[in-house]
């Protein structure tokens, strides 16, 4: 389906990444969001409050982020797409929604720009220190979809991308920027609405006699309805059965909590959005991801020249993670360097996929700015040896 | 434009140095096809006192977005100057707003240029399109960017009811700026002649 173009602004713009964002989330469809300010992230919502009165819309300034990350799925539930944004602090807040969202299968976005944490940390700079709690921070075994742009012309794109992902396997998708990304500012193309590809709400063709609220597809997710149609149902954080009452037995809990992490296993396969270069050859891969994956790139180019044959793995969709295809080189290179902006997350899993078949090298660094390029330069050259 | 190009801006919060930064990298990246990168100074210490803006131009895609060594420095308070001019490269470029900065020492081969940008901006009826009189400076001095390209870009990022004044903003800095550099190519001594100039 294409975008609705009363909210896409074509052309070619100069903006940041939070602005860039505000406007992915637009062109997605996006007609509600419901934020508490916090830097780096207040600049996504700033802009889609001014924006969204011309749109046909509303954004709500919540009391705090707890009552944000439930609105926003009211907002679901009542027919609209929706969207949060946050920080670090706020994030941690959002953790018991998160896994609401989880439960539900409501299909929303959390934006989170990333800054130096633990706590209040730093507020007006960058870090990736949440990627272990954008997976893993809410209670329980669930699955959920990260992506992690690394330009102001990603933050549009991806943006459309992490909606569109989020209606098709009915998971909370989380937009994980940092602060450099949010801020930086650079040229952002937004195309005509019909060259913008956009998911429906996979809304069921049952009558409401039929129609069951948690029965899976063939894809293992199942359909919604319009609230107002005369569906009747049922949404509770209870475990529930396939109508959606709680049913707390185990067989209905294995049946459930295995399907909410199996039906994303497309996206940690075949689906894995994931940019990679020059791998054929590599004897070291650098795996990246957001403002990081830049200074790599850098460093990457430098290896490259001084005759060390180093490869690029980006992780653009880093959750689910796709270790299939980080196992897939294990096997034939001499090590993995993965630079990032805390102290040692998404290496874990790269340790985790190669179980042991080369080396993996993490290049910390605990936030506040970006890697310096010789300092990965310095760790892929080692790791050649 | 050349290959890599990195420019800091900065100045009082309140005098525009952000907008300045971002007509530049527009000018780049919108109207010269070229890539911009522009961050900002986020720092506690930019709310409120000091303000100060990163811009990288190039002919190719951008990787590391801050800088360390800049190639120009745009300074527009005392402060700022005191902060920045130590970061300068050797042989890059120093604008100041002349009358807001008092320099006493200049950095080793940097090439120095200034303009009384808050006054000619006054002269205009606005004080507060200070920011576009050094834009409009720095496009004359540097020649970093194509002068249509960067009056595009200052007509393009100010509401509509401010385009005439702004270009008028625009055009007196560059003036100043050419009239500058015309009188130094005669004076054949470049460097000494525009270090007193902004002295």
């Amino acid at each position: 389906m294409h975008a609705d173009p009363k909210g896409i602004l074509t052309g070619v713009h100069f903006l940041d990444g939070d602005h860039a964002c505000c406007e992915g989330t637009l062109a997605a469809g996006a007609r509600f969001a419901a934020g508490y300010p916090i830097t780096p992230s207040t600049e996504v919502v700033e802009r889609f409050a001014a924006r969204i009165p011309t749109v046909g819309g509303l954004f709500i300034q919540m009391e705090d982020e707890l009552a944000a990350s439930i609105a926003i799925q009211g907002a679901v539930w009542g027919g609209a797409k929706a969207f949060t944004v946050t920080s670090g602090p706020g994030f941690s807040l959002m953790m018991e929604h998160i896994g609401y969202a989880a439960i539900t299968e409501t299909p929303c976005v959390f934006v989170n720009v990333q800054r130096g944490g633990p706590s209040t940390g730093l507020p007006t700079l960058p870090a990736q220190a949440d990627m272990m709690q954008a997976r893993w921070g809410s209670h329980g075994d669930y699955g959920i979809i990260a992506l992690c742009p690394n330009s102001p012309q990603e933050c549009f794109d991806l943006t459309i991308t992490g909606f569109n992902l989020s209606e098709e396997f009915r998971v909370p998708v989380m937009m994980m920027l940092d602060e450099c990304v949010g801020h930086m500012t650079e040229k952002v193309i937004i195309p005509e609405a019909d060259a913008i590809d956009v998911t429906p709400r996979r809304y069921t063709k049952r009558t409401p006699q039929e129609f069951r609220l948690f029965e899976p597809q063939a894809d293992q997710v199942p359909d919604m309805v319009r609230a107002g149609e005369g569906y009747r149902f049922h949404v509770t954080g209870l475990t529930h059965d396939e109508r959606g009452y709680p049913s707390m037995n185990v067989e209905t809990q294995d049946r459930l909590v295995r399907r909410l992490q199996d039906k994303l296993k497309p996206m940690a396969n075949g689906r894995a959005l994931c940019d990679t270069a020059d791998l054929d050859d590599a004897e070291v891969v650098v795996v990246s991801y957001g403002i990081t994956s830049r200074v790599a790139q850098r460093a990457i180019k430098l290896a490259r020249q001084q005759g060390v044959r180093a490869g690029k793995f980006r992780l653009i969709s880093a959750w689910p993670f796709p270790a299939g295809r980080i196992a897939a080189l294990a096997g034939r290179i001499k090590a993995f360097v993965v630079p990032e902006l805390n102290l040692g997350q998404m290496v874990t899993e790269v340790e985790r996929a190669t179980a042991g078949r080369c080396k993996v090298v993490p290049v910390s660094h605990a936030g506040g700015s970006v890697h310096n390029p010789d300092v990965i330069l310095k760790a892929i050259v080692e790791a050649a040896r | 434009m050349q290959l890599l190009t990195e420019i800091r801006i900065a100045g009082f919060g309140g005098q525009g140095v952000i907008l300045a930064a971002a007509v530049i990298g527009k000018a780049a990246a919108i109207f010269q096809g070229g890539y911009a990168t522009m961050t900002q100074s986020f720092g506690p210490e930019a709310r409120g006192g000091s303000s100060s803006a990163q811009v990288i131009l190039s002919t190719e895609p951008i990787l590391y977005p801050y800088v360390a060594r800049p190639d120009v420095l745009v300074v527009m308070s005392q402060e700022a100057f005191t902060r920045f001019a130590p970061e300068l490269k050797p042989g890059g470029i120093l604008v100041t707003e002349q009358e807001l900065v008092r320099v006493d020492k200049y950095p080793a081969g940097v090439r120095a240029y200034g303009v009384p940008a808050t006054r000619l901006a006054e002269e205009l009826g606005r004080k507060v399109v200070l920011n576009i009189v050094m834009v409009g400076f720095f496009g004359a001095v540097t020649n970093l960017l194509d002068p249509d390209a960067l009056r595009k870009a200052v007509a393009d990022s100010v509401p509509p009811a401010l385009q005439k004044l702004n270009l008028q903003a625009f055009d007196k800095g560059f003036e100043y700026g050419a009239m500058l550099m015309t009188r130094l190519a005669e004076d054949g001594e470049e460097e000494t002649v525009a270090t007193l100039e902004s002295a």
